[in-house]
């Protein structure tokens, strides 16, 4: 049992706890039941805090994979199965959004979820359990357990705690990830069979593998996680999903579960397949500049607000995406940064958007109208979290959108992955992107709290936000401003392990020159 | 040029951050305790933090008569990636010590008018309770600016950059949910958000050039980017070319130039003293400072300088045409300001950066007199309606309020204020001549110099410009006339009051400063102080002797218009409802004039409504109908369906009907579960991949 007294053993399985005491409490005992799950899920990050900056354990400085917990799980028949934990800069940020925005997410329910509150905590904190196992597990047998494993809780808080078309969106979302998961799944077996052990970093460092093999291997992995960022064209189901998820739902599919899709490409295709990473930059930053504009297009039509933030998702993950795989610090330091930032902008945008149709019951942007005047509190963290997320220097979403840009700009420069393939273009159109999020944030806000009072407006006796509700905002808002002025050390977290990813991909490029 | 960054304690160097955490703390004690202090306390935290600005900036000058190679004063890092070192560092130099005090200054002047100004208009409009926000905005637009003008690498002006852009979003939507005449209306919001949009596309041009310079030069640091532009501009010419062009783009943006100005206009929206210190005073000169700033990039390529000079005087020119034909008296100094601002931006377009800053400041002086005078005439106008009202009876007062659209700001509801108003008209006087050119008042000696210059290096923007100053005196006397004097045209002019001293006391201020600001500057020999005072950050400036001749003409062309227009609009003043004398000779002309040569609808027509569509037609058809509906519910969905049917039944039952029974139940269980869309489905799917694992397992350990 040793492997359970690991630290991130620990960080991973900790709501656990919580749930054995939930599963002792009474349906009826509402109260207890949200402060457990509250309590636990604030544990987890206390502990994850204490793993990474107060164990000692962890050393930022250090490229490579720390807080390793190593262990033989299944042994037949030649295959090498390793329960395998370990955490480097490109993860260390996302385990802590992880477990920063769980406790969040659920602050948001205290009465936005009513119904089955135990069933609904209980999926919450196994969804948490699955969301930090994806991101530290180092075995890809272990990974994809994980993986699928978040697809149960999440289906469930869909399902069970959505809007009226809550089935239809609830099996879509399982079944557009479970598609490209099988393809993932052949791959990975191909992996373990044929390099002898399923551990990412064995499998990096043999890295003998065929470029044209890769190719397909990259692929495989890609199918999976392009379903799950979602890269354009496989968007789909996104917009379904947000649209029917409770709010804390929503919080934590834009917050953390697309994460799992462009991380699975940072941690698996790029290391794994550096040559048809390079091969496949082209066509990804391509698709990647699309999304962007595509996403931020179809956001400004839409007449739902939730609808508008589910598609701005599907622009900003694409500046992601593009960032990535431009293959160059800035390129990659700018993407993990905007995983965070699009976590907690986006992430805050649907909360904002939950609380006030607790009140209102309604998403339809039209009936809104002069809102700021009645809620100011309200109104102004939405356009503090709208500015953000459309890039504002200052704050959080400029530092990340900026360097991915510039970034991609670079990776058009001759020695760079999209020489040749339109070069600047690609970034240039991206920022484009840019000048088109203004839009539809700008609109979203002036339809809901600028112009006359709107039909809700005049007929309700609408409340500002309450101290729980500022209280579960805060946060997000610290750190809104924290990384849009002083990105330092943020930066410094991934550095080093972004030097490690990178090192073979400037002899690729320069042998492809 | 070199700046001394090892000390930068000398003098008062080290207290130069406090240009931005002054107004910042300014912002934040009125944001959260603003209802608490009332109208008196929020306006004197937020001037005490604008003047406390203004203070730092004084002693940045002092201590810079002391040392002029300035300091440069590192604050923190900021965005540390690889090659890229970008740092929360403030510049002090002469050119960003002008920009300080300038907009600190006038600011300060600004923030106190406003005080009298706000207490008035939150009451016409009804609604007290934002009083406090509105210098929660204004302190954060000084905190911006002060970013913008202090930073010194391109990417923190950046920060500046957009920063004043929302705080010009905010006060240009500060009355969000009515139009500029208080009527319940999207209009105001619409202006805001075209300014932020329009800004917005400027930021993308400002974005790119960022890009060039960062790869082909290395760093967004002011210095190390200026060392680099010589030998760049050696091997890649174009690159140095698409550089300045693109920051062009972000330059008109901001500096409402060619063809991105259509926002300012519409900016008026905002209450006057927002017209005044952000879109006439400071704000849109940052275009200006940029370039000023890049000089040592503008300044490589003749090309370069050829693009910028015309752009900005084909502004100027254009702008003042729309201006002869404005009947709104914010939106003539409106267009009056693109128009200068092209004046400004073809200076430092043709290299003359002391003309084109120094008209910066005096600009910032008449114009902000100009729009802060034009407030208190519509104040003033306003209290006479009041006034009307109350005296045509009790009974009808409320109705009064609702049926009649009654416009302060129309020059043709106006008529003969320098009775009533006589301090607001001898300080718009002032503005007047200053603006006009005329000697010995401040535009004079600015404008002239730009003028001068142009004469000597480039004949196309030295004639385009002449034609914009004609324009510039002819539109100004064509307002000074309709405006102050002839007869009341309706009965609030008639029934006009003076502003309180709160209002009065900054233009007496303002208006000092228009009349004797020209002499900073006299181009004669053994003066050009200012010139020799950023001398010391852009090197060495030859001052080319000055010209009566061409000071006589524009002279000249200012007499001669102010004349014209008073042949048309004095000589016999205009009545109520009588149409512009000038419409009859100029005919189509002048409708173009009227209607600004239908700029905003051909806009509408060739960018806004065909993105409209194209977003309709992504959202509606491409992502909805064909992407959603039709590939994955009916290909998708269907397709899986029938496949499932047909190895259900044909090949099922016929072939393997016994082996694999409890197979084909799955895939149909499955198939009616993705049907019927019920959870059903997943479990069987998490079964046969759990089944699917055990089968290869199975295999691998059995072989």
């Amino acid at each position: 049992m040793n492997f359970l007294l690991e630290p991130l053993s620990i960080v991973t399985f900790s709501p656990l706890l919580g749930v054995l005491v939930l599963l002792f409490l009474k349906s009826e005992q509402k109260a207890a039941l949200r402060w457990t799950a509250l309590v636990t899920s604030l544990i987890t990050f206390l502990i994850s805090l204490w793993a990474f900056f107060f164990s000692g354990l962890y050393n930022p400085a250090n490229g490579g994979l720390q807080l390793v917990a190593k262990y033989n799980w299944i042994n037949v028949a030649g295959w090498d199965i390793r329960y395998y934990l370990a955490a480097d800069g490109l993860s260390i940020l996302l385990i802590l959004l992880t477990t920063f925005l769980t406790p969040i997410a659920i602050l948001s329910t205290w009465t936005a979820v009513e119904e089955r509150v135990k069933d609904f905590m209980l999926f919450f904190l196994l969804l948490e359990v699955g969301m930090i196992g994806v991101f530290v597990a180092q075995d890809l047998f272990l990974f994809y357990i994980f993986w699928e494993f978040t697809l149960i809780p999440m289906y469930f808080l869909i399902g069970i705690w959505g809007g009226p078309n809550r089935l239809y969106a609830a099996v879509k979302f399982f079944l557009y990830t479970m598609a490209g998961s099988i393809l993932m799944l052949l791959a990975i077996l191909w992996l373990g069979i044929n390099g002898g052990t399923f551990s990412v970093p064995d499998l990096v460092a043999q890295g003998n593998i065929p470029a044209d093999t890769q190719l397909w291997l990259f692929i495989a992995f890609a199918a999976a996680f392009a379903i799950k960022v979602p890269m354009w064209p496989l968007h789909s189901w996104l917009p379904d999903a947000h649209v029917e998820a409770p709010t804390a739902g929503s919080v934590i599919l834009a917050g953390v579960l697309l994460k799992m899709g462009t991380y699975g490409f940072l941690r698996f295709n790029l290391p794994l397949f550096p040559e048809a990473s390079v091969q496949a930059a082209p066509v990804i930053g391509w698709l990647a500049v699309i999304g962007i504009l595509y996403g931020a297009a179809v956001s400004f039509y839409q007449k739902d607000v939730k609808k508008l933030v589910a598609y701005s998702s599907v622009s900003h993950l694409g500046f992601v995406m593009l960032g990535m795989f431009a293959l160059n610090a800035q390129g990659v330091a700018g993407a993990i940064l905007q995983m965070v930032n699009h976590g907690l902008s986006t992430g805050a945008l649907f909360l904002l958007v939950g609380m006030i149709y607790e009140q209102t019951h309604t998403r339809d942007l039209p009936v809104y109208g002069g809102l700021w005047k009645i809620t100011p509190i309200f109104g102004t963290l939405t356009l503090i979290v709208g500015l953000s997320s459309m890039g504002l220097p200052g704050l959080n979403g400029f530092v990340g959108e900026f360097t991915i840009l510039l970034g991609a700009f670079g990776a058009g420069m001759k020695d760079g992955v999209f020489a040749g393939a339109g070069g600047f273009w690609l970034a240039g159109l991206a920022a484009v992107g840019v000048i088109l999020a203004a839009i539809y944030i700008l609109y979203m806000f002036q339809k809901m709290f600028l112009g006359p009072a709107g039909e809700i407006t005049k007929h309700h006796d609408l409340k500002d936000l309450n101290w729980r509700e500022i209280l579960t905002l805060l946060p997000l808002l610290v750190f809104i401003f924290w990384i849009g002025l002083y990105p330092k050390p943020f930066f410094d977290l991934m550095m080093p392990a972004i030097e490690n990813l990178l090192m073979p991909f400037q002899a690729i490029l320069m042998a492809a020159h | 040029m070199l700046l001394n960054e090892a000390n930068p304690a000398t003098g008062f160097f080290g207290l130069v951050p406090w240009i931005v955490f002054a107004p910042v703390i300014g912002l934040l004690i009125n944001a959260f305790f603003g209802k608490r202090l009332g109208e008196t306390g929020v306006g004197l935290v937020a001037s005490l933090a604008a003047g406390a600005a203004f203070l730092v900036s004084v002693l940045q000058a002092v201590s810079l008569a002391q040392h002029p190679e300035g300091a440069i004063v590192k604050l923190g890092e900021w965005i540390h990636i690889g090659q890229l070192a970008l740092d929360w560092a403030f510049r002090v130099d002469t050119l960003s010590v002008t920009m300080m005090l300038v907009v600190s200054g006038v600011g300060t002047l600004i923030h106190i008018y406003a005080i009298g100004y706000m207490r008035e208009d939150v009451r016409f409009k009804n609604d007290p309770a934002r009083f406090p926000r509105f210098f929660v905005f204004l302190n954060l637009f000084i905190a911006a600016m002060m970013i913008l003008v202090s930073g010194d690498n391109y990417l923190m002006l950046f920060v500046g950059w957009e920063g004043v852009g929302l705080a010009s979003f905010l006060l240009i939507g500060f009355w969000y949910d009515m139009d500029t005449l208080g009527r319940p209306s999207w209009a105001n919001s619409n202006a805001a958000k075209k300014a932020f949009i329009t800004n917005r596309v400027g930021d993308f041009g400002f974005l790119i050039a960022g890009f060039l310079m960062f790869w082909y030069l290395g760093s967004f640091q002011f210095d190390a980017v200026f060392a680099g532009a010589p030998g760049l501009a050696k091997l890649h010419p174009e690159i140095i070319l698409l550089m300045t062009v693109f920051m062009l783009i972000g330059v008109a943006g901001k500096s409402a130039q060619i063809p991105l100005y259509v926002w300012l206009p519409d900016a008026m929206a905002g209450p006057t003293p927002v017209s005044a210190l952000i879109h006439a005073a400071t704000m849109v000169t940052a275009g200006v400072y940029l370039i000023a700033r890049s000089a040592p990039i503008f300044g490589l390529l003749h090309d370069s300088q050829y693009i910028v000079a015309t752009v900005g005087a084909v502004t100027a020119l254009f702008a003042a045409t729309i201006a002869v034909g404005q009947y709104d008296i914010k939106k003539v100094l409106a267009y009056s300001t693109i128009s200068q601002l092209g004046f400004m931006v073809a200076a430092v377009g043709m290299g003359a950066y002391v003309a084109g800053m120094f008209h910066l400041v005096t600009h910032a002086f008449f114009k902000a007199l100009l729009f802060l005078g034009a407030g208190s005439v519509i104040l003033g106008l306003e209290r006479g309606h009041h006034h009307a009202a109350h005296h045509h009876g009790h009974g009808s007062h409320a109705e009064n309020h609702h049926e009649e659209t009654f416009d302060p700001g129309d020059m043709r509801n106006m008529g003969g204020l320098r009775k009533t108003m006589p301090v607001t008209f001898w300080v718009y006087m002032v503005g007047t001549l200053a603006l006009g050119g005329i000697f010995p008042f401040a535009g004079f000696w600015s404008k002239d110099e730009i003028l001068l210059d142009a004469s000597l290096h480039f004949p196309h923007v030295y004639w385009i410009l002449s034609a914009a100053a004609f324009l510039t005196a002819f539109y100004m006397g064509r307002q000074v006339w309709m405006v102050f004097f002839g007869k009341a045209r309706h009965e609030a002019a008639e029934h006009a009051e003076e502003s309180p001293l709160v209002i009065t006391i900054p233009l007496i201020i303002l208006a000092a400063l228009s009349a004797l600001g020209g002499f900073i500057n006299l181009p004669f020999k053994g003066f050009h102080q200012f010139g020799h005072w950023l001398e010391h950050t852009l090197g060495a400036i030859e001052f080319p002797p000055f010209s009566l001749a061409v000071a006589g003409v524009s002279t000249l062309l200012a007499l001669g218009a102010i004349a014209l227009s008073w042949l048309l609009y004095q000589r016999k003043p205009l009545e109520h409802g009588q149409a512009d004398p000038l419409a009859k000779p100029l005919g189509l002309l002048f409708v173009g004039m009227e209607n600004k040569w239908f700029i905003d609808e051909a806009y509408q027509f060739l960018f806004v409504q065909p993105y409209h569509a194209l977003a309709g037609f992504l959202a509606q058809k491409v992502d909805w109908d064909f992407w959603h509906e039709w590939f994955h519910d009916s290909v998708l969905v269907q397709g899986f369906v029938g496949l499932a049917r047909f190895l259900a039944n044909p090949v099922d039952l016929g072939l393997i009907d016994r082996v694999s029974y409890w197979l084909s139940d799955a895939i149909r269980a499955s198939a009616e579960g993705l049907r019927k869309l019920q959870t059903g489905f997943v479990r069987s799917y998490a079964l046969s991949v759990v089944l699917g694992v055990a089968a290869i397992l199975g295999y691998l350990l059995l072989k």
